[in-house]
């Protein structure tokens, strides 16, 4: 222990090394968040729980914070359902027997700069034969009214008002999301187009014809930045899987790390200790594996088989198992056996195994660590690497899945930079983080290298 | 890294090379028994390969499935045939399907099939693409594969020569520049190659090509290729650019780091001192008594960067859209082309145990121990 705590003095002589250490204790600290705020079951169910978990985000959506840096406020999404309370107002009538109105306004202030990204308008009614009706309107804070149609509503309805070609053309060419919102002055002077702000109303004249029939309706003015990250093609919320690619990339880099760094020390004592047969098999095994093409046969397995993670994880254990570093280690357990401490061991009579365990492997364990610490960002990129190539885990979110939805749906292309850029500079500060400290640690513990 | 730096370092001091009657054969015979043993790799990685690749029997499925379409459609297609009712038709398919399986040991143990594909493979003897094709139009996996080597050669040839011989006269230069600024600058730089080249790549293409639109985002040549040559090479090299440029950064900085510290630990050994004593110059000393010691180890290292080198291809291929081997596999994975993707994995064992051949040629010719027949490499 106290051997540990000097190790650790040693390291935070290293400017870059601390540095290092806090970039490593935030990624834990996320992780751990992760992990408690946002129970496993529940990023999942976030991840992957279909449209009415997203349904009301807004589609590649910013980040919320870039309004900072660009200085105008963009739109956040609105939501108005008439099945809550809020400013939504709802007004029935009976006209006769059957028949009755059912009026729906919606009010909203809209102040933002910029437009909305997409208007859906969700219709329920309740009935058992016949349909209700819709009639829409579209008022503007300047007073004037915009006919959106009439429809008769079925059970759920989704009427998308954005992609409404006539009202486009009614609209003189402008897309609905801008041309509701478009104040008329800037577009007659043709100067470009900036919203109207105010009040703004949508009005629903429904009828419906059976007694117990009701109709609802909920608008969606879908908004250009959404929480932490923003979000993707499907409008899901990127944050959710920043949040858990972080527990996710540690655990497979140092579970794989310890994995294949433990078995190569084992095996490297094994076979220096015995010598003979079994040393010449386990180097000629080290050979052959040095030169498999371990992304390929992961490529290979990840299509064929499974893209489940952990068995991924445990491929890669296993072709790390007779890694090259088998050498290194047993130039160095060569060494420890001739040493005085063995001899005296061997006279009174400990077990080979007892000598491998107790004696040789506590003697050169240290230099694991450096080892061991550089090892986790190559297998935290491996796992981003096979994700890029969209042989990722198919259920868990992680850091190379976001990189890999943005790159199919060409965001750089696009233009959604924050889609790459977030999950990178994760991976980037994983990586940079733990080579850093490994490099202090591979100078503390190989002393050559230490005044050079 | 760290270990294997230390492991270099443990080797014996070569002994400068005294020249024998019998150099040439030694190297030759070491050069024999890395070939075979590289051999034996090969041999060793592709039967895993389709081992890996025909456990769920998917190697069966396609073959059978190609041999029941051609001889359906042989059959189909025989106007001496053509009086025979539809059952009967079929049990003739059938019929000649089984001999076929025969004829090709389909019906045998699974072991002696597998060695059957084995000697396909390793003879690049790869049947044909589900749905990939050449650029002339064939569906020979072979051709689909090999047309797309230069490319990948291309670009990781310039990107790891460029590398090798920069970060040589670096970290020359910087060890006799020990501790100035430019040196501490590269011993903090030295962790960015922890992060993968494809990573800086994507970075590359965000600033250059999304934000600056200076650089094509990818590609090899501007759609349509240009017609005149030197047109045509221009454009070859603006879409090098930022492949090439994602490779070198990911490296370089590294690479200049174990050079340097090598250099700098051989250039405290006694003869060093012993050669300054003499009054040698720099210009001597340097290619004497430091870079010719510490060639053979850095040459070692340099084969194991390529290793991962060849692999990182695969994504750094797919980020550029670079038509070279890693895209192709991309695109086989995207469309389950099963051949090709065996095929493509097959052939890249191939390149790596290649070039790693070539560099132990290298070795043997540079290390004195081999040349003399000192002790062997450990």
């Amino acid at each position: 222990m106290k051997r540990l705590i000097g190790f650790f003095r040693e390291l935070t002589l290293y400017r870059s090394a601390v540095l290092g250490i806090l970039i490593i204790g935030g990624l834990i600290a996320l992780a751990l968040y992760a992990v408690i705020a946002l129970p496993y079951n529940e990023a999942i169910r976030r991840w992957r729980g279909g449209e009415e978990i997203w349904g009301n985000y807004p589609r590649n959506a910013l980040p919320q914070w870039v309004t900072i840096f660009t200085g105008n406020s963009l739109p956040m999404t609105i939501v108005l359902d008439s099945r809550k309370e809020g400013s939504v107002r709802k007004e029935a009538q009976v006209v006769s027997d059957d028949m009755s109105t059912a009026d729906i306004i919606m009010p909203f202030e809209y102040t933002s700069d910029g437009f909305p990204s997409e208007i859906n308008l969700f219709l329920t009614a309740k009935y058992v034969q016949k349909k209700p009706q819709a009639t829409m309107f579209w008022k503007t804070p300047d007073g004037r009214q915009i006919p959106l149609g009439d429809t008769t509503v079925g059970a759920a309805e989704r009427f998308a008002i954005s992609i409404d070609q006539r009202l486009t053309s009614r609209l003189g060419g402008l897309s609905p999301e801008k041309g509701l919102f478009v104040d008329p002055a800037t577009v007659s002077s043709g100067a470009k187009p900036v919203p109207l702000k105010g009040r703004y109303q949508l009005v629903i004249e429904g009828l419906t014809f059976e007694e117990d029939s009701t109709l609802e309706a909920k608008l969606v003015v879908y908004g250009q930045v959404y929480g932490l990250a923003g979000t993707d093609h499907r409008r899901r919320d990127i944050t959710v899987a920043l949040l858990w690619g972080t527990p996710i990339a540690l655990a497979f880099g140092f579970l794989a790390a310890v994995g294949s760094t433990l078995t190569t020390f084992t095996i490297a004592a094994i076979g220096s200790w015995f010598g003979g047969w079994l040393d010449a098999l386990i180097q000629r095994i080290t050979e052959i594996n040095s030169v498999l093409p371990i992304l390929p046969i992961l490529i290979l397995i990840g299509t064929f088989y499974t893209r489940n993670i952990w068995v991924i994880l445990g491929v890669v254990i296993a072709l790390g198992i007779f890694s090259l570093s088998i050498k290194t280690y047993r130039s160095m357990f060569l060494q420890v056996k001739e040493m005085p401490y063995i001899e005296a061991a061997h006279a009174y009579g400990a077990s080979n195994l007892r000598i491998v365990f107790q004696y040789m492997m506590p003697k050169i364990a240290p230099v694991l660590i450096p080892a061991f610490v550089t090892l986790i960002p190559a297998f935290v990129f491996l796992e981003a690497s096979l994700s890029i190539l969209g042989l990722g885990d198919p259920v868990l979110p992680t850091w190379g899945k976001v990189l890999n939805d943005a790159y199919t749906n060409g965001a750089l292309y696009k233009g959604y930079y924050y889609w790459v850029i977030e999950p990178a500079v994760l991976l980037m500060l994983t990586g940079l983080g733990f080579a850093t400290v490994g490099f202090a640690l591979d100078r503390i513990f190989n002393p050559r290298l230490r005044e050079l | 890294m760290a270990t294997e730096t230390l492991a270099k370092r443990q080797w014996a001091l070569p002994r400068i090379g005294i020249r024998v009657p019998d150099t040439l054969a030694r190297i030759v015979k070491y050069v024999l028994y890395r070939g075979v043993a590289l051999f034996v790799t090969v041999v060793i990685g592709v039967y895993l390969t389709v081992l890996i690749a025909n456990m769920g029997g998917y190697l069966d499925t396609i073959r059978i499935s190609q041999i029941r379409e051609q001889i359906g459609a042989s059959i189909l297609g025989d106007p001496a045939l053509q009086t025979l009712s539809a059952n009967e038709l079929r049990a003739n398919i059938d019929e000649r399907v089984a001999i076929e399986m025969r004829r090709l040991n389909l019906d045998q143990p699974f072991f002696l099939r597998s060695i059957n594909y084995l000697t396909d493979a390793l003879t690049l003897n790869l049947g044909r693409a589900e749905f990939l094709s050449s650029n002339s139009g064939s569906r020979q996996v072979r051709l689909v594969l090999l047309e797309r080597i230069p490319p990948t050669l291309l670009l990781s040839a310039t990107a790891n020569l460029s590398l090798f011989f920069t970060a040589i006269f670096a970290a020359l230069f910087l060890s006799r520049r020990y501790g100035s600024f430019l040196d501490r600058l590269v011993i903090a730089m030295a962790p960015s190659s922890s992060v993968p080249a494809w990573f800086y790549g994507i970075f590359l293409i965000l600033i250059f090509a999304s934000v600056l639109h200076i650089l094509p985002f990818g590609g090899m040549v501007d759609v349509p290729p240009p017609e005149s040559m030197p047109q045509y090479v221009a454009s070859l090299l603006k879409h090098m650019i930022l492949p090439v440029g994602a490779l070198i950064f990911h490296s370089i900085f590294v690479g200049i780091y174990n050079w340097r510290t090598f250099f700098l630990i051989y250039s405290s050994e006694d003869y060093v001192e012993m050669a300054k004593a003499k009054g040698l110059t720099s210009g001597a000393i340097e290619r004497r008594y430091i870079l010719r010691p510490t060639l053979p180890p850095i040459v070692t290292s340099f084969a194991f960067t390529l290793i991962y080198l060849w692999q990182g291809a695969i994504i750094l291929e797919t980020v550029f859209a670079w038509p070279g081997l890693g895209r192709l596999l991309y695109q086989a994975i995207s469309s389950f082309d099963v051949p090709v993707i065996v095929g493509n994995v097959v052939l890249l064992a191939y390149l790596l145990v290649t070039s790693v051949f070539l560099l132990d040629i290298v070795y043997a010719l540079l290390d004195p121990r081999v040349k003399v027949g000192g002790e062997r490499r450990p």
